[in-house]
């Protein structure tokens, strides 16, 4: 009786912390954060039916237009050097080295820096006046740039402190990858004259599609949130993005609106506004691979007519 | 990433190893040790420089050129970030919160990864799609409610704020599901069961003896993400509360002490330090481990 009680039970058992937990710090906040959407509060205060309100301020409000603008931007500038520089990194990290370990550990140190202290060493580097990157520019007959104050210096600033932390990460990621590509298919193309280059664009690249998919993913998902680069880059003016909110993203006005202004109902907006977003990630995603999969079937099935006929 | 389905994230325990000899590998020429060298100088020259910078005085690091060479101030500065500003406290705060989390975290992953992976429970599916779906949901989702809360309750600046949600992390369990199901025979289990061994026994002596290089690995992930966890800690603790180490590095970036550069970067090299210490010397595990975990951020 016990004995069968056990097998019963013990699968919920073991699998409720983690949906206790999800429910009690993920779920209702999640659903009492679209309920405070859709309501005027501030901090200590009491809750005002506003409906789609906020929705539409914020679809009114030039700084929400800006800070989307802004994430979009900083995500690309972050996320696309990022991600080709991994690509060829795990490329050289695949040849037979020596110092193999070390090189691997190297590039793998920024992603054991904090965001924190990453931020703060970066905004030394970066500062106008007295900056390592501004003194070698000068060296090499460049005008001091304003790394902090102007807009494209700083989303560029802010997106190297992104790449920096996350590309050998990725690069590792690729070379795994790229190590399991079965061996035949490199020998095959080189019996067919392919060039390394070759190899590397019509077999290693194609192989590892899934892996860069997912990498494309988990990192549009990451700059999508971005939130602790920005603020510490911009000292006292962080949680602003600058003074002229050049560098504000979505997570940054989300914690305007919320901590600073107190206006918990529209940071619940935007807070929507995000998972919305990145739902929509998810969704292209699912057609990028569904297209993907029928691409190789028809590969595939091309293949075979050919091989047949 | 919201689906059971991609191939990556499914196969990725098993394309963890990073083998150290493929045969098709070609010889590195000199160009591949030039640009790799490159990659590394530009990877370890931020940290250097960190070290730089925290080894001089604070007017000499805000003054043009920048030095590149260490200074004599090291240990003039340690002592004042660790008495002055409390680094210490926080450097403590972190590893609490960061053990704690790592502990709870790799149980509870072990637990209902097995029970995922080797037991048959009604909804077993929809829940584990549930797990996944999960992990799309950013946490900026969260912390308005979240932080109401922790006010009612008075753990603004509690260290169980920041562990509590933390105890348990959806890729943990996915990642443990996909070990175990290649991993664990499910004979073993059965003949376990045939035995008679409840569940607690066959979880000590058959589940943990298989799952523990996983549980390494999930552990060396989770203890890098709790220790440098920045958004909701920083609105969880204050910097002159009781602080994390990446709380009160904010609040040094902010300005908040009339503190000098020089200090305010060797708040971030006592941040940085420990876990660098780690990789140095697990080095190629942390590797492996890294890329066996693809499955996250």
């Amino acid at each position: 009786m016990l004995y069968r009680l056990d097998l019963k039970a013990v699968p919920y058992v073991f699998v409720a912390p983690f949906f206790l937990t999800f429910a009690a710090f993920g779920l209702f906040p999640l659903i009492y954060t679209g309920w405070l959407s859709l309501h005027r509060v501030e901090l200590g205060g009491s809750a005002q039916w506003k409906g789609a309100d906020n929705y539409s301020s914020l679809a009114s409000s030039d700084f929400f237009w800006n800070a989307l603008a802004n994430t979009f931007t900083i995500g690309v500038i972050s996320t696309v050097p990022q991600l080709l520089m991994a690509l060829g990194l795990a490329h050289l990290l695949n040849y037979k080295l020596r110092g193999r370990g070390f090189f691997r550990v190297a590039v793998l140190a920024p992603y054991a820096t904090s965001i924190a202290a990453a931020t703060l060493v970066f905004a030394q580097l970066f500062n106008t006046d007295y900056g390592l990157i501004n003194t070698v520019l000068g060296r090499a007959g460049f005008d001091p740039v304003a790394w902090e104050s102007s807009k494209w210096p700083a989303q560029i600033a802010i997106s190297t402190i992104v790449t920096w932390r996350w590309t050998g990460y990725n690069a590792l990621i690729y070379l795994a990858a790229m190590q399991a590509v079965p061996q035949d298919l490199y020998e095959a193309a080189a019996l067919d004259g392919a060039s390394r280059w070759r190899q590397f664009l019509s077999v290693t690249i194609p192989s590892i599609r899934p892996t860069i998919l997912f990498t494309i993913v988990v990192s549009t998902i990451g700059a999508t949130q971005l939130f602790g680069e920005p603020m510490l880059f911009g000292g006292s003016v962080g949680i602003s993005g600058g003074s002229g909110n050049q560098f504000q993203t979505l997570s940054l006005l989300m914690y305007e609106k919320g901590w600073v202004t107190g206006a918990l109902g529209q940071a619940s907006a935007i807070a929507w506004v995000m998972l919305l977003l990145l739902l929509l990630v998810g969704g292209l995603r699912k057609v990028v691979s569904r297209l993907n999969r029928n691409r190789n079937r028809n590969l595939a099935r091309r293949t075979r007519t050919t091989a047949g006929s | 990433m919201t689906r059971t389905r991609d191939t990556t994230t499914a196969r990725a325990p098993r394309t963890g190893r990073l083998r150290p000899s493929a045969g098709r590998q070609h010889h590195a020429g000199p160009l591949t040790y030039v640009l790799l060298g490159l990659a590394a100088l530009v990877s370890l020259f931020p940290l250097y420089w960190n070290l730089v910078a925290a080894s001089h005085t604070g007017e000499r690091v805000v003054e043009a050129p920048a030095p590149l060479l260490p200074g004599p101030r090291l240990l003039d500065n340690l002592s004042f970030a660790w008495n002055q500003v409390d680094m210490g406290e926080a450097l403590v705060n972190t590893t609490i919160v960061a053990g704690l989390v790592t502990l709870s975290t790799v149980l509870f992953s072990t637990l209902a990864g097995f029970a995922f992976a080797k037991l048959p429970f009604k909804g077993r599916g929809a829940l584990l799609a549930l797990v996944v779906a999960t992990m799309t949901i950013p946490p900026q989702l969260s912390v308005i409610p979240l932080y109401q809360i922790i006010t009612d309750l008075g753990w603004v600046d509690r260290l169980q704020a920041v562990v509590l949600p933390s105890l348990v992390a959806a890729f943990g369990v996915f990642f443990m599901r996909q070990f175990l199901i290649e991993a664990l025979p499910t004979e073993l289990v059965e003949a376990a069961r045939i035995d008679g061994a409840h569940s607690l026994r066959i979880i000590w002596h058959v589940v943990f003896p298989v799952a523990r290089p996983a549980m390494a690995v999930l552990g060396m992930l989770v203890f890098v993400q709790a220790w440098n966890d920045f958004f909701w800690p920083f609105i969880a603790l204050t910097p002159d509360g009781n602080p994390t180490l990446q709380v009160a590095l904010a609040g040094l970036g902010a300005g908040n002490h009339t503190v000098n550069q020089a200090v305010v970067l060797t708040g971030a090299l006592i941040s940085t330090v420990p876990l660098l210490l780690v990789f140095a010397v697990l080095g190629k595990h942390v590797v492996g481990g890294i890329t066996a975990g693809a499955v996250k951020t």
